[in-house]
């Protein structure tokens, strides 16, 4: 009987913990209490994988309205994808954010503090598993909003106006995409996804159809960082506490993406968006651009987030790269990238954490030498730096492999080039961090550094292994985003 | 500040104070018949709060709601909102179903919107008075 309310319970049990966790004593239990609903949350969406996988889409009315008037959740093969890859950043992060918490936010703001992952949670996977779209935006605000203040929480005084700037983006984007949203509903009086899909193709050629597909694309191309719109980014994951970098880098831009393929396959259809209106045209160039500016950027970072931040913008590029081809292929390549990437950035990022309980610092020179100091997180490091670049036997080596075999498919020689190129470029800047890490002396205030707490580093070697678990055994995630590119397709 | 000194300033506001509260109140309940509902009533609630934090110094103001206090009943507007919505689950229907709040569907519809609106006040109301207070309580 509960089973049939998974698709609502995956949203309402985070959102209705938001508010009791803010409620807590200034103690564990809000650490203990976000981890726990988080873990719930990930049982959930691993209980909707495998129901779509037997029976196909799940819907879900809510207060039992009939679908065009009310709002559904809509959960298929790519919602229960996206939604089992947030779950699991996010239950690995809190379980790891103990210390991290502990040493860079105020004791007074903790209960608040997870009070608003856990928000950002629920924003998150609300747009995930919502069919309408102006459900989607709500989501997309109370995402936004819980991010902005994480970001602000940040010890530097920079967090301010990263988390500033952000929110002045933010809310042009999430302004956009209900700008898209209102003239769609002008045009076709549905909110519905499913329904719009439909009525769409029977006013195909109004001008203003035309416009709202506009301001969804620069919308959620605001919020997923692509190039030119790119520019809030690497402040925002620099200057975030390292919990609010690890969950953001690994699920904020992953959720946009999903957001992206729902815009362009679901509500307008492959035919609308590259047939009549040539996305690929416009998407192709910014995704490369987007790759080749981003990776030389990050190889003249100063500090070890801000490269990561900028490697995650080029990691976004392969993905609308994927998008721009056109083919079910690239299509593919860009869903099983999502899935890898999350986990390589999250572990990469951890990392990060962890270093920084003992350096204190995230700056390239103040590393130096703490491969003889911390040797299990400059390992994992390593590892999860290769998977980045995409050696065999990581996980980043599958997402290389099926888009320059998408790629191929097209006989695009060229761009094939760019991408090995441009993996060239992450081997440069991965080198930089790694060369520092065992290859200079520490510094003599660092030497007594020791290994992270060891919570923290377990979790860090669990995202690293499943990025190492998926380079090797890969069929899940290559049947999952097969299965998911036929529904979109569809 | 002192309003001791200043009678028309501490009359009126003895004066308004009480009225606008119950006016929230009436546009709190009234919603379902006439214009407004939990956020419009909410945000006069707060006015009337804030009206006399003005006029006598968030002090004595906290002496009526404390900033843990509003921060408490903003969890609880929003927790009654969304446990509304799983009591719907418990009685057998879908999320935010109110048919199946008691024997009568109708009856069960009005329940509902009347339980999920005050969960909206309450919370639209204690937010607005802890932001108040965010700020004025503010210090370099």
């Amino acid at each position: 009987m509960i089973g049939s309310h998974y698709p609502i319970l995956q949203v309402v049990i985070p959102l209705m913990a938001a508010p009791l966790c803010s409620l807590l004593p200034r103690t564990k239990l809000p650490w203990l209490f976000a981890t726990t609903v988080s873990w719930i949350a990930f049982v959930i969406s691993i209980m909707l994988m495998l129901k779509v996988n037997t029976n196909g889409a799940l819907i879900y009315e809510l207060g039992s309205w009939p679908a065009p008037w009310g709002i559904q959740y809509h959960i298929d093969a790519i919602s229960a994808f996206v939604l089992v890859v947030v779950t699991t950043v996010a239950s690995i992060t809190l379980l790891a954010s103990r210390q991290l918490v502990e040493n860079e936010i105020t004791a007074t703001k903790h209960s608040l503090f997870y009070t608003a992952f856990l928000l950002c949670l629920t924003g998150l996977l609300g747009i995930i598993a919502t069919g309408d779209a102006f459900n989607v935006f709500v989501f997309l605000e109370i995402s936004s909003l819980s991010s902005y203040a994480m970001i602000a929480m940040g010890d530097n005084r920079k967090a301010l106006t990263a988390s500033y700037e952000y929110l002045i983006m933010g809310t042009i984007g999430a302004t956009f995409i209900l700008i898209g949203i209102g003239l769609l509903y002008m045009q076709t009086g549905t909110l519905n996804m499913l329904d719009l899909q439909v009525r769409i193709h029977e006013i195909d050629g109004f001008r203003s159809v035309h416009a709202a597909f506009a301001f969804f694309t620069v919308g959620i191309c605001l919020k997923l960082a692509l190039f030119p719109l790119h520019q809030w980014l690497p402040n925002a994951y620099a200057y975030a506490p390292s919990v609010v970098s690890i969950f953001l880098a690994a699920t904020a831009t992953k959720v946009a993406l999903y957001l992206l393929y729902r815009v362009f396959y679901t509500i307008f259809g492959f035919d609308f968006s590259f047939d009549v209106l040539n996305l690929g045209y416009i998407l192709l160039p910014l995704s490369v651009i987007a790759i080749v500016i981003s990776s030389f950027t990050a190889i003249f970072q100063p500090g070890v987030k801000r490269l990561l931040a900028y490697s995650s913008l080029a990691q976004i590029g392969y993905m609308t790269l994927g998008i721009a081809l056109g083919t079910q292929a690239g299509l593919i390549a860009s869903i099983i990238h999502l899935f890898n990437h999350a986990f390589i950035k999250g572990a990469l990022f951890m990392c990060m954490a962890c270093l920084l309980t003992y350096t204190h610092s995230t700056r390239l020179v103040d590393l130096a030498g703490a491969g003889k100091t911390m040797p299990w997180t400059c390992a994992a490091f390593v590892v999860g730096g290769l998977a980045l670049i995409g050696m065999p036997l990581t996980s980043g080596f599958i997402s290389k492999w099926y888009l320059i075999l998408a790629i191929l498919e097209k006989d695009w020689w060229w761009l094939a080039a760019i991408v090995l190129f441009t993996s060239l470029l992450s081997v440069i800047y991965v080198w930089r961090v790694v060369e520092q890490l065992y290859f200079r002396r520490p510094r003599p205030e660092c030497s007594y550094a020791k290994e992270a707490p060891p919570l923290l580093l377990a979790c860090t070697w669990l995202m690293i292994l499943i990025t190492v678990y998926f380079g090797i055994d890969s069929s899940y995630p290559i049947q999952m985003a097969t299965s998911a590119a036929e529904v979109l397709l569809r | 500040m002192s309003v001791r000194k200043n009678p028309i300033l501490r009359e009126t506001s003895h004066l308004l104070i009480p009225a606008i509260l119950l006016f929230a109140l009436y546009v709190q309940f009234h919603g379902d018949y006439g214009p407004g509902g939990g956020f419009q009533a909410g945000v006069i609630f707060a006015s009337g709060i804030i009206l006399y934090a003005l006029l006598h110094g968030t002090k004595r103001a906290e002496k009526v709601i404390s900033l843990n206090l509003a921060k408490t009943f903003a969890a609880i507007g929003l927790l009654l909102y969304a446990g509304i919505g799983v009591f719907g689950i418990l009685l057998g229907g879908n999320y935010l179903d109110y048919n199946v709040l008691t024997q009568n569907p109708v009856h069960g519809q009005h329940w509902g919107i009347l339980i999920i609106e005050l969960g909206v006040g309450i919370t639209v109301a204690a937010v607005i008075i802890s932001i108040f207070y965010a700020f004025a309580k503010f210090k370099k």
